[in-house]
């Protein structure tokens, strides 16, 4: 074909390209703050600077932080944190549910729904599996410190309920969760 | 809704062709970096026809709207490049009963589509018969053409049948245009999405929201076969496989799984769902049929197997494993024996969905932070990737198996705003990757097939 044709079809591409790009220019969304999360140990980290703060708030992959964690009841945390597509829990994390298990023991009449969360970077159906595993794992953990399985349901919301809208390592470990929450 | 679908063919194929021609063809599988120049002339009307379809629809030319319905298609192929109407020396009419071949061939145009729209009233209801023809330019002929008269509310409808059959007349395949898509209509914060089914055709219009959004949807998907979809909610605080019939609204739970059940999908021949079910921290790929109500576990291993795609002719079944330790891509027979991974390039596989066309997987990969469209041969040669992106995945086929609809999202700022999901459509070739247009952010999209009559 002729060369001011191919250069036509070519101005064309590039004009569609750059009308692309407008679209996909989004307008921000605004986020919601967490009500129930503020801490004095949230207001310290934040004056750190940014790595020393990733660092406190991280071991690894795992959140290790406070800034977003509710209670299920006084002194007793109501979430623990996963690495990267890991079910396994941590130390800390085996700790809290030991603290809510003991806290359900002595409420007996209490149940409970566990809701399994995971972070944005994975595809939505396999999330929702993991989600699922995850929640499974504080359920168990729970029952091996004698909370019986018909007071606790899982519910998984893969990624769907972040608590984090931030794009970046430390949101996404924030998002990575299980949370006991009172059903009645 | 029905009466809406009701197209009436009166005399379908009016006007034959009874030429073979090899001057106007367009090979689509590679990317087509040189569109063919083609005119689409305004559909003209008599000013009876006028008067009364304005009294219908409140449009003042129908026939230039029809008009500009197949342009739009047309020029959002890639394939096609549809010329300016300015630069057109013959009139309308004129032009629809012959053309003047050296006028069009002058604007180097190379194909001609022309049409006409007239009211009509059978059994005292109004109607509209839209009668169209594709000239071929270089060879001075015509070479295919119909009409069809329906309610005039169908109009648009029109507009996409000429639109399928300008295409498959030019480049040997079937259409897609008289087509809808169902997605996830997303609003509010990120931490917070309010989500509800809706579908819209497959250009971006007529849109309507199924769901009121007081509980969490996701992934729908159409029946190959009619208007059914099956999708998951969060109805209750109970996620479920749903099947819905869009026509009628009614919907109802599929099976009595005693746990979550999750990423529905259609068998070809529409009669049954594979979907996962998760329990205990085990998620396994199960199927119903939805005649005889019988349901089967079809894997049986303690890693996660999920989101499961039947090949056409529903023999085989891909599905995403992380029995590896990561997710991975593998094929299994319908009956969940002889299971082998296919994916074995970096990174981690997912969402695996079998091509209309039987011989590609679509598949969304993790690699390196990015996440990539791509597709891979049934036993996983040929990977190929078509696009790259911060967050994307999610892909699904047009009937003819030549374009793929995902959907994409982008990464926040500091302050966790910014945050958007979106529509996009890409060809197999890898190149015409397009927004695709919707009312609100939009996820899960789902393609259907041809529309009937």
């Amino acid at each position: 074909m002729n060369l001011s044709k191919i250069l036509k079809n070519a101005f064309l591409v590039v004009i569609f390209g750059l009308i692309v790009t407008a679209c996909a220019t989004k307008k921000s969304v605004k986020t919601t703050t967490e009500s129930s999360s503020t801490t004095t140990k949230e207001a310290e980290t934040q004056k750190a600077d940014p790595i020393e703060k990733l660092d406190a708030l991280m071991q690894g992959d795992v959140y290790i932080g406070s800034d977003t964690v509710g209670e299920l009841a006084s002194g007793v945390p109501d979430r623990v944190f996963f690495a990267t597509n890991e079910t396994i829990l941590t130390t800390a994390s085996r700790e809290t549910l030991r603290k809510q298990a003991a806290w359900l023991r002595q409420n007996s009449n209490v149940t409970v729904v566990v809701e399994g969360h995971a972070d944005e970077r994975g595809t939505r159906e396999y999330n929702l599996a993991l989600g699922e595993r995850r929640a499974n794992a504080a359920k168990d953990y729970l029952m091996t410190y004698g909370v019986s399985s018909d007071r606790i349901k899982v519910l998984s919301y893969g990624k769907e309920r972040p608590v984090d809208s931030g794009s970046n390592p430390l949101s996404w470990s924030k998002n990575r969760r299980s949370v006991t929450v009172k059903a009645n | 809704m029905r009466n809406k679908l009701l197209l009436l063919y009166v005399f379908c194929v009016l006007l034959k062709p009874n030429i073979s021609y090899s001057l106007v063809e367009i090979d689509i599988t590679r990317g087509n970096l040189d569109p063919l120049p083609i005119s689409v002339s305004p559909f003209f009307s008599d000013e009876i026809s006028k008067e009364k379809i304005k009294k219908n629809l409140d449009i003042d030319n129908l026939g230039i709207e029809i008009s500009k319905v197949i342009e739009n298609n047309l020029r959002k192929t890639g394939l096609f490049e549809t010329l300016n109407k300015e630069s057109f020396l013959q009139k309308p009419d004129i032009a629809h009963l012959k053309p003047r071949f050296e006028d069009w061939a002058l604007i180097k145009s190379q194909v001609l589509i022309t049409g006409k729209v007239t009211s009509k009233i059978i059994n005292e209801k109004d109607y509209i018969r839209i009668e169209f023809k594709l000239w071929d330019v270089l060879g001075a002929k015509m070479v295919d053409g119909f009409s069809l008269t329906t309610v005039p509310t169908n109009w648009r409808r029109v507009g996409h049948k000429i639109s399928d059959k300008v295409y498959e007349r030019l480049t040997g395949e079937s259409g897609y245009f008289d087509t809808r898509i169902i997605y996830v209509s997303e609003e509010g914060p990120k931490t917070q999405r309010v989500k509800k089914l809706a579908i819209m055709d497959q250009d971006g219009f007529n849109t309507k929201y199924l769901t009121l959004g007081n509980e969490l949807v996701l992934t729908p998907r159409f029946n190959p076969t009619n208007q059914m979809v099956t999708y998951l909610s969060y109805f209750r605080n109970m996620p479920r496989v749903y099947l819905l019939n869009i026509e009628t609204g009614k919907q109802e739970v599929v099976g009595d799984f005693p746990g979550m059940t999750f990423a529905p999908r259609f068998s070809p021949d529409g009669k049954k769902i594979i979907m996962s079910l998760a329990k205990d921290g085990n998620s396994e790929i199960w199927v119903r049929n939805l005649e005889t109500n019988i349901q089967q576990k079809l894997t049986d291993h303690p890693s996660i197997d999920t989101s499961p795609s039947y090949s056409p002719d529903g023999k085989y079944i891909t599905f995403n494993s992380d029995r590896s330790g990561y997710q991975q891509i593998y094929v299994m027979r319908s009956d969940g024996s002889k299971v082998k991974r296919i994916s074995f390039g970096k990174g981690i596989y997912g969402t695996p969905v079998w091509s209309p066309r039987g011989d590609l997987i679509a598949f969304t990969k993790l690699h390196k932070g990015k996440f990539f469209i791509g597709v891979m041969r049934t036993d996983g040669s040929g990977e190929r990737l078509l696009t790259e992106n911060f967050y994307q995945e999610a892909p699904s086929w047009s009937p003819n198996g030549r374009i793929i609809i995902f959907y994409r999202e982008t990464k926040t700022d500091d302050k966790g705003e910014g945050f958007s999901a979106k529509l996009w459509s890409i060809d197999l070739t890898g190149y015409n990757e397009r927004l695709v247009k919707t009312e609100t952010d939009a996820s899960d999209p789902s393609w259907s097939s041809l529309l009937g009559n």
